[in-house]
């Protein structure tokens, strides 16, 4: 377990500090995702090191999300006063990308026989 | 009571999660229902919100080992990448744009203040993923979570509709639109449909999360 563990945090932890040391906008939990492929696909890492510990993780994500989305309410004038823009953008934008790139790698696929 | 935020978070997750095993109804989505009772009862019991933070930050933490585990799933599937090269890749490139710029330029017209151009724009891409990308820039975490939930909530509702009255039959396309556009609450809704469509839709929000965190900073600096 402890192996497991110690490669996600690892990883984690090399992630964040390229992010900070290299002042990159991106942020360092998913650089370490990336590192992390790329060690599997090159057999650096086995994959049965850290698959059970990983989908523990990614099984319970859910409830890590609640902490974050509660915040919200420190933000509630604002959402009142934006409440126009911010559902007709996102029901806009959810419809629009889902049947323009549905329709787009469609037309790819049909290409192709 | 330091251990507040911890134990209302849990407690509210495991009954709303008990509801909705019984109804899998999408309106019940256990997080979005536990956001709002929480914030509800902080905002009655007049708790402030880092009280709530001092113990519950200990869950947001673990986002972090969260993101990086999505490795694992993304390892497993490499076959996939490589049989649908083409499609995964061209269409994440374009559907990973077309939300960011649909929702950020739609809120714009009606008015958008420029952080909540930045909160809404990262909406189409895993929770884990958003809330860092939100936070690196300039955006306001807590609102991007909730506006990817919502985003979640509605592919998983009438996703499935809109892809049958588009008449988009081809599986690959169906399962890449919709974990482009509505990430994991829409892979859960499209893998009961075909198990193609939901490999390709998993597959699909790990790498838009990827992709988008990679160009959103460079590209907001084009879009203000």
């Amino acid at each position: 377990m402890y192996k497991g563990l110690a490669i996600v945090f690892g990883f984690l932890f090399i992630g964040e500090g390229i992010s900070e040391l290299l002042h990159l906008p991106i942020p360092g939990n998913v650089i370490g995702m990336i590192l992390l492929t790329l060690a599997l696909i090159s057999k650096l890492i086995d994959i049965s090191d850290v698959e059970r510990e990983a989908e523990f993780f990614i099984k319970n994500m859910s409830v890590m999300f609640i902490p974050p989305g509660v915040g919200v309410i420190t933000y509630w004038g604002l959402i009142k006063a934006q409440l126009v823009p911010i559902f007709v953008a996102l029901v806009v934008s959810f419809a629009l990308t889902l049947v323009l790139t549905a329709k787009f790698v469609e037309m790819l696929s049909g290409g192709e026989k | 009571m330091n251990s507040l935020g911890i134990f209302i978070t849990i407690g509210a997750f495991y009954l709303f999660s008990k509801i909705y095993e019984k109804r899998k109804a999408f309106y019940l989505n256990p997080v979005l229902l536990s956001i709002i009772t929480i914030a509800l009862f902080l905002h009655i019991t007049e708790i402030k919100y880092e009280t709530y933070m001092e113990s519950a930050q200990i869950l947001s933490f673990l986002l972090g080992p969260a993101v990086v585990s999505l490795a694992i799933p993304l390892y497993k599937q490499r076959e996939i990448i490589k049989a649908y090269s083409k499609q995964i890749f061209f269409g994440i490139i374009f559907g990973g744009v077309l939300a960011i710029l649909s929702a950020f330029y739609v809120a714009k017209m009606l008015g958008g203040t420029p952080e909540v151009l930045l909160s809404i724009a990262p909406k189409s891409i895993t929770t884990a993923i958003a809330i860092g990308v939100s936070e690196k820039i300039g955006g306001i975490p807590p609102l991007t979570a909730v506006l990817v939930i919502l985003t979640g909530i509605l592919g998983n509702a009438v996703g499935i509709e809109i892809l049958n009255i588009s008449k988009v039959k081809d599986k690959v396309a169906r399962g890449l639109a919709m974990g482009v556009t509505s990430h994991g609450l829409g892979t859960a809704r499209i893998i009961l449909d075909d198990e193609l469509s939901g490999a390709v839709s998993g597959l699909a929000m790990a790498l838009n999360g990827i992709f988008t965190s990679l160009i959103l900073p460079y590209l907001i600096k084009f879009l203000k």
